[in-house]
């Protein structure tokens, strides 16, 4: 441990601190888009094609091309930045009280299909009143996906990641069973949610940047304030850094873990009410996303920290968004944005190897308090 | 005697309960062969599980390394077979040489990935949770990728193991028969699962590597100081792992299907977990809570292939058909929450070790 030392407040003192800060997930980043360039090349004979040292100027040109070659792309970009934005400041918000919430694909769904069921109520109601209310609805499914998991481990120690999975997975059923049951469009021959009516958000730039995306970036700076600025932030701060200590200063772990993870699982929902409010306007029974892993993605890149979360989700948003068009250009599949992206956490969670070998001095490795995960794994309830 | 049961059965409430009593004892034969169809991969989750904690490593990227174990298993099948052709199934188990040759490499492939783990778990002391989430991570990616690359030429599998085949007079047997039959009349690595479960318990309890792994697990200083190089020891109980963790895999796309389809272990690397917990981290018991979880599974297959006739058909139609879907994940979560607070993991489970570090 070295001494704490007064921050250099020179312009020079502030580039360093600023570089030791995204040193790191830059190189992650550079790396393993180089890795990604060799993949490609190596896999082409697979399907049967020559190998090609140019295709990943292609496909990376494709990529570019696509999440913000032009105007619309951007908002493209925007509209998948969204939802990991949201749900990425729920995994780091959970990071931060030492919880590692798996669960945002589940919370993500549920909160999607809650917006529809809430939507339906007030489909014919004012705008002003449906928008509010779909939206809450959100809030309230992924909150309540969260909070089981947050409970179990309150108060029986079961661990979070496998509940999570689990919930996971009993969201895609319970998706199922309300898209093809309760909430199913009437007369349809597929098992497909009715609209949203007067809930949908409006389109507030080009062609589809709907209110959803400016709702993201207004939590922001709220999920920032809950952290830094109030008492229960720092209380979740406390817990994630050492349970022990923060039960001993007075604090409830327990209701703090609850309450973290019930935020987190909001956060997720708002997500998924707002993908589903602003683009699809309905679920069919086998909807599928990507939101819930990338946004683990997300949070570690952004080291659970509100604006590195920014930066991160609008990388892997522009990825996301920019995939398809590589797909068509180079005909490399979009599932090599998943491959990128392990090896972008593969060198970021590795990083002592990196900064032994690229000599980076001063560069902080830290990716937040996760040391306390690991650490409650299996272990009795929490007191 | 009939009249007596449709008596029973005609009871309100407590008649649909004995109705599935009947239902369950009806279907035994076909039940019990596929709840233990079914737990075989939990069953090599939930062992490899047990190998990493009791020596202090948590592993939660068994989900992927199984997925990438089926995954190689099969894509080394297809290859092997362009150009080594079929060959001759062997008449027990249906051995091949392009299957010995892909199981080979899937175990293979499991414990490289499992190689990994250990490094960033033992060597870079990166934080276990996170570093098995992104072996999980590559694991959905890169097959996912290869995957789609692979199908746009639709290719032929090597086909898959063939199960022992029981006398169907054997297999008639009352109880016994099917019991018989359950167990046995399963492919080479269902029946290896259930050797080796019960292999790894005489080890663990019983042997020199076991009371090492335990230690290790417990408290790895006082291990260090007799002698025990923990570090070596934790590199190899994770690579043995990976390679359980990979036949429980290759399970999956060489002897219950013969093919492969992107995240096909559907959570069963974290239901095995479960498994392991709600089993006290012993082999004998991760097997049994595995079995536990198969059944519920199995419970709801046979719903589907054979619907409960009567009024306990008809109660079963109006429950939707999506809640025997999620059945074992729901099982998992309810048994995991009421067992887990008496069941305590080896002290050093998920803690990195430093011979430097004070402790």
């Amino acid at each position: 441990m070295s001494v704490a030392q007064p921050p250099d407040r020179s312009l020079s003192g502030r580039i360093r601190a600023a570089w030791g800060i995204v040193a790191l997930p830059l190189l992650s980043i550079l790396l393993a888009l180089i890795v990604g360039a060799l993949v490609m090349i190596l896999s082409a004979p697979i399907a049967g094609k020559p190998v090609d040292l140019g295709l990943p100027l292609t496909a990376y040109g494709a990529l570019f091309q696509g999440s913000v070659g032009n105007f619309d792309a951007i908002i493209g970009t925007l509209r998948t930045t969204a939802p990991l934005l949201l749900a990425g400041l729920g995994i780091g918000l959970g990071f931060k009280a030492g919880l590692f919430n798996i669960g945002a694909q589940g919370q993500f769904l549920i909160g999607g299909i809650a917006s529809i069921a809430f939507a339906q109520l007030v489909h014919d109601m004012d705008p002003l009143i449906a928008i509010p209310f779909a939206l809450l609805g959100g809030i309230l499914g992924g909150a309540l996906w969260a909070f089981i998991p947050g409970v179990l481990k309150a108060t029986r120690g079961a661990h979070e990641v496998v509940t999570t999975i689990m919930m996971n997975y009993i969201a895609l059923s319970t998706l199922s069973y309300l898209a093809s049951g309760p909430l199913k469009l009437p007369l349809s021959p597929q098992p497909v949610t009715a609209g949203v009516g007067n809930a949908a958000l409006p389109i507030l730039l080009g062609r589809d940047g709907h209110l959803g995306i400016l709702i993201a970036f207004l939590v922001v700076p709220l999920v920032w304030f809950l952290l830094y600025r109030t008492t229960r932030g720092f209380e979740i701060r406390a817990v994630g850094a050492n349970p022990d200590a923060a039960r001993y200063a007075g604090m409830k772990p327990r209701r703090l873990i609850i309450l973290t993870m019930s935020i987190a699982g909001g956060l997720a929902g708002l997500a998924g009410a707002g993908n589903i409010l602003g683009v699809n306007h309905q679920m069919s029974a086998s909807f599928s996303t990507t939101v819930g892993f990338d946004a683990i993605t997300v949070a570690l890149l952004g080291r659970s920290n509100p604006v590195g979360i920014v930066f991160a989700s609008l990388l892997l948003g522009a990825m996301r968004a920019g995939a398809p068009l590589m797909q068509i250009e180079a005909g490399v599949p979009v599932e090599l944005v998943d491959v990128v992206q392990a090896i972008i956490l593969l060198f970021l969670v590795a990083n002592a190897v990196l900064r032994r070998f690229f000599r980076l001095r001063g560069v902080s490795a830290n990716l937040g308090t996760t040391e306390t995960m690991t650490a409650t794994y299996g272990s009795e309830a929490i007191r | 005697m009939d009249q007596l049961i449709n008596g029973l059965y005609g009871i309100p409430v407590a008649g649909l309960i004995f109705q599935a009593v009947g239902y369950i004892v009806d279907q035994l034969p076909f039940l019990s062969h596929a709840a233990v169809a079914i737990s075989i991969p939990i069953i090599f989750a939930a062992l490899c599980g047990v190998v990493c904690e009791r020596s202090g490593v948590v592993n939660i990227g068994l989900e992927g390394i199984m997925l990438t174990a089926a995954f190689v298993g099969w894509v080394v099948g297809v290859v092997a077979t362009q150009f080594l052709g079929h060959g001759d199934p062997t008449p027990l188990f249906g051995f091949t040489l392009p299957l010995i040759i892909a199981l080979v490499s899937a175990v293979a492939a499991g414990m490289l990935l499992s190689l990994l783990h250990a490094w960033l778990a033992i060597s870079v002391r990166a934080d276990q949770i996170i570093s098995g989430t992104i072996i999980n991570i590559i694991a959905l990616g890169l097959t996912g990728y290869l995957i789609s690359l692979i199908s746009q030429s639709s290719p032929k599998g090597a086909g898959s193991f063939t199960p022992l085949a029981i006398p169907q007079n054997v297999a008639n047997l009352p109880v016994v028969g099917w019991l018989i039959n359950a167990v046995f009349n399963q492919g080479p690595i269902a029946i290896s699962a259930i050797v080796l479960t019960v292999v790894l318990q005489i080890l663990l309890f019983r042997s020199r590597w076991g009371l090492r792994t335990r230690s290790v697990g417990e408290h790895p200083k006082a291990a260090e100081t007799v002698g025990i190089d923990v570090v070596k020891l934790r590199y190899r109980n994770v690579v043995a792992g990976g390679a359980l963790a990979a036949l429980g895999g290759a399970y999956l796309s060489m002897e219950l299907t013969n093919s492969f389809q992107p995240g096909m272990t559907q959570g069963r690397g974290f239901i095995g977990l479960a498994a392991m917990i709600v089993g006290r981290w012993t082999p004998l018991g991760a097997f049994g809570a595995a079995v536990l979880f198969g059944s519920a599974q199995a419970i709801s297959s046979s719903i589907t292939f054979a619907p409960p006739t009567g009024s306990l058909g008809d109660f079963m139609n109006q429950v939707p058909p999506q809640l025997f879907d999620a059945l074992p994940y729901l099982v998992t979560i309810i048994i995991l929450a009421g067992l887990i607070g008496r069941s305590t993991p080896p002290a050093a489970d998920g803690q990195p070790y430093s011979r430097e570090a004070a402790t």
